[in-house]
């Protein structure tokens, strides 16, 4: 999504500039005052949308439904205050780390995030992000196009794939899609989730330490919350040992960044996949001279079609919720 | 003898067994080779390299040629066959790492894993330059395999796993299986989403991507290609890239390796890899040792391991 600089009023939403339909039920949107990427085109049909940042202090009164497009800035008590008829907040993210949940159960006010419609987009990458560390795609085509291959000669040899001891770390819906893809590579899949799930034929591992201890690879697709915060530490990494490669497709802060950085440094890990990072935009510069660490801008669902699913869900919470019938994906904390 | 530079545990294992001469170190092979011919009994080609007419002719006492690979297409096996020289190569060991790598190369891709890469180490994310983010899903995808062998078949099973449709082309129909066969490779370009070559190189399966081909899969349609440089019109297929009439392409191999167009260096929408299909230690081991293998039992008159010929 672009981000555009501004200090003047924030840019309108072009789907909330003429206020919409009255008849319609109200839907606020909050965002950051740099988010100006199109919002799904369907919305307009449904409801009306008023924009938080823009729209009559009147309006947060009655309003009882919030969009939250983004990534946007927190979901506070202080920001709830602001909203005494508030009955629902609906995500447009898998993670809810930016919403006080406590808070949100206390009022009665429920959270709805993207549900499945990013599973499979995140599993893939997720898997690709694998192949390309283990294989050394991204560095290799590096290789190939500063001209390398005919003067230095063949390129070093990668780490297979097929057979490695996959940890994942979190089991939910991103976590099984990821399972089932990397089960079909021969890969041995382990995890390790709040609960067991004995339906599923994987070993499972209390800790994260446990899992590193029996894994070749470690996969962070969890929930980041205050027990999964840095749960992949220097300890861990210790665990997973010098040929250990970590991937994090889930939020930034599941893994102690400074620590990684140094263990990758050291040549003390075998290397990382990252997608998101402690500090979004910012990515540690010592990562970029490093060949066996492939480096994403937070992109790992960003396509048309879950964009799509992404606005049926959303549509779909929405509707649900005004006709007081069961939600789609109601975040169960 | 070794034609082409190998892999350093190869060599070892070859030293410790056999007088190796490494021919690709020789400063004039012309005479080295009819200095030595009345001694040389093995060659050990590679994919760069192996064992063709010209060669076989000036080794009368050549008895085998051990292929650090499972490709074929540099040692002439009609010549082999007449003369009772005995060739083997590496199948199996490397079908997983090959068939991995092709799955790796349609996500880097559709992905555009290495475009966001070189985003990101370029320092433009942090400076808030806005990045084309929309990106295809991989996931469901038609995945059309041409040659449905044991590396075929190890993609097919994976790219199943992303609810990826398959389909193939092959010199004949395979009973018994649930995959969609189509009778021409057009037509199978003209109904799938990312082509895949992995098939042998043989004379007939020379250009089987051709400019009909390439207009087939069309400017949506990907090609990845992790069979041989030949397989590839490479210079239709840099053309259609560059003009937007083919999607993408993922390649390992080209037609004069290392050599790689350049044009394509520019790309977004391609991968671009030297030959690594089979490059990890694993597998390069594995290898190895099925070459040393079929010599050793070869030379002791036992079974080959792995015979072609």
């Amino acid at each position: 999504m672009a981000v555009t600089g501004t200090n003047q009023s924030p840019p309108a939403l072009s789907a909330t500039a003429h206020d919409g339909d009255d008849s319609l039920p109200v839907v606020l949107i909050h965002r950051f005052p740099t988010f100006t990427g199109s919002l799904f085109p369907s919305l307009p049909t449904h409801f009306r949308l008023l924009d938080l940042l823009t729209t009559d202090a009147s309006n947060l009164q009655s309003a009882s439904a919030i969009l939250c497009v983004g990534p946007p800035p927190p979901v506070t008590p202080e920001f709830l205050d602001r909203f005494p008829s508030l009955k629902i907040v609906v995500c447009s993210s898998v993670g809810v780390d930016h919403v006080d949940l406590p808070e949100c159960r206390q009022r009665g006010i429920v959270v709805t995030n993207a549900g499945s419609a990013f599973a499979e987009d995140v599993a893939d990458y997720a898997v690709a992000l694998l192949i390309d560390v283990l294989r050394r795609v991204s560095a290799a085509d590096r290789y190939v196009r500063a001209g390398s291959w005919p003067v230095k000669g063949d390129y070093p040899l990668g780490s297979k794939v097929s057979g490695k001891r996959v940890g994942i770390l979190g089991l939910g819906r991103i976590g099984s899609a990821i399972a089932t893809r990397l089960a079909a590579f021969g890969c041995q899949i382990r995890y390790s989730s709040r609960k067991e799930k004995p339906s599923l034929p994987f070993p499972f591992y209390k800790t994260a330490l446990d899992l590193a201890a029996n894994s070749d690879v470690l996969i962070a697709c969890c929930a980041l919350t205050d027990e999964t915060f840095h749960v992949i530490n220097g300890e861990v990494m210790t665990v997973l040992g010098k040929q250990g490669v970590i991937i994090n497709v889930g939020r930034g802060s599941l893994v102690d960044e400074k620590e990684l950085v140094e263990f990758l440094l050291r040549g003390d890990l075998g290397g990382a996949g990252l997608d998101v990072f402690e500090d979004e935009p910012h990515v540690p510069k010592e990562l970029f001279a490093l060949d066996n660490v492939v480096l994403s801008p937070h992109s790992a669902v960003v396509t048309p079609e879950s964009i799509g699913t992404l606005q049926d869900v959303v549509i779909g919470n929405l509707k649900a919720f005004f006709a007081g019938q069961p939600l789609i994906s109601p975040v169960i904390d | 003898m070794t034609c082409p530079p190998v892999h350093p545990y190869l060599v070892e294992a070859l030293e410790k067994r056999f007088t190796l001469h490494k021919l690709d170190s020789v400063p004039d092979k012309a005479q080295f080779l009819s200095s030595h011919r009345d001694s040389i009994r093995a060659v050990v080609g590679n994919a760069a390299a192996g064992a063709d007419a010209e060669l076989i002719d000036q080794l009368p006492k050549l008895e085998i040629v051990s292929s650090y690979s499972v490709g074929l297409d540099k040692i002439d096996l009609a010549k082999c066959k007449e003369k009772g020289i005995r060739v083997t190569n590496t199948p199996d060991v490397l079908t997983d790492d090959v068939a991995d790598l092709a799955l790796g190369l349609m996500l880097a891709v559709l992905r555009r894993l290495c475009e966001s890469d070189r985003y990101v180490r370029s320092g433009l994310w942090k400076k808030g330059v806005g990045f084309n983010l929309f990106l295809l899903q991989f996931s469901g995808k038609t995945v059309g395999i041409i040659g449905l062998g044991r590396i075929g078949m190890a993609i097919a099973q994976r790219a199943e796993a992303f609810s990826c449709p398959i389909s193939y082309f092959s010199r004949s129909q395979k009973p018994g299986i649930n995959y969609k066969y189509h009778p021409s490779v057009v037509d199978l370009a003209a109904n799938c989403d990312i082509l895949v070559v992995a098939c042998a190189l043989t004379p007939e399966t020379r250009h089987i991507i051709n400019r009909e081909v390439i207009d087939a899969l069309g400017p949506k349609g990907v090609l990845i290609n992790i069979g041989r440089g030949p397989h590839v019109d490479e210079a239709e297929l840099v053309s259609a890239l560059v003009e937007g009439r083919l999607g993408g392409a993922g390649l390992d191999v080209f037609q004069d390796e290392p050599n790689v167009p350049e044009e394509l260096f520019k790309l977004e929408n391609v991968v671009l890899l030297p030959h690594v299909g089979s490059g990890t230690v694993e597998t390069r081991q594995a290898m190895a040792d099925l070459v040393v293998g079929n010599l050793e039992a070869h030379f002791l008159n036992k079974p080959l391991l792995t015979p072609v010929v």
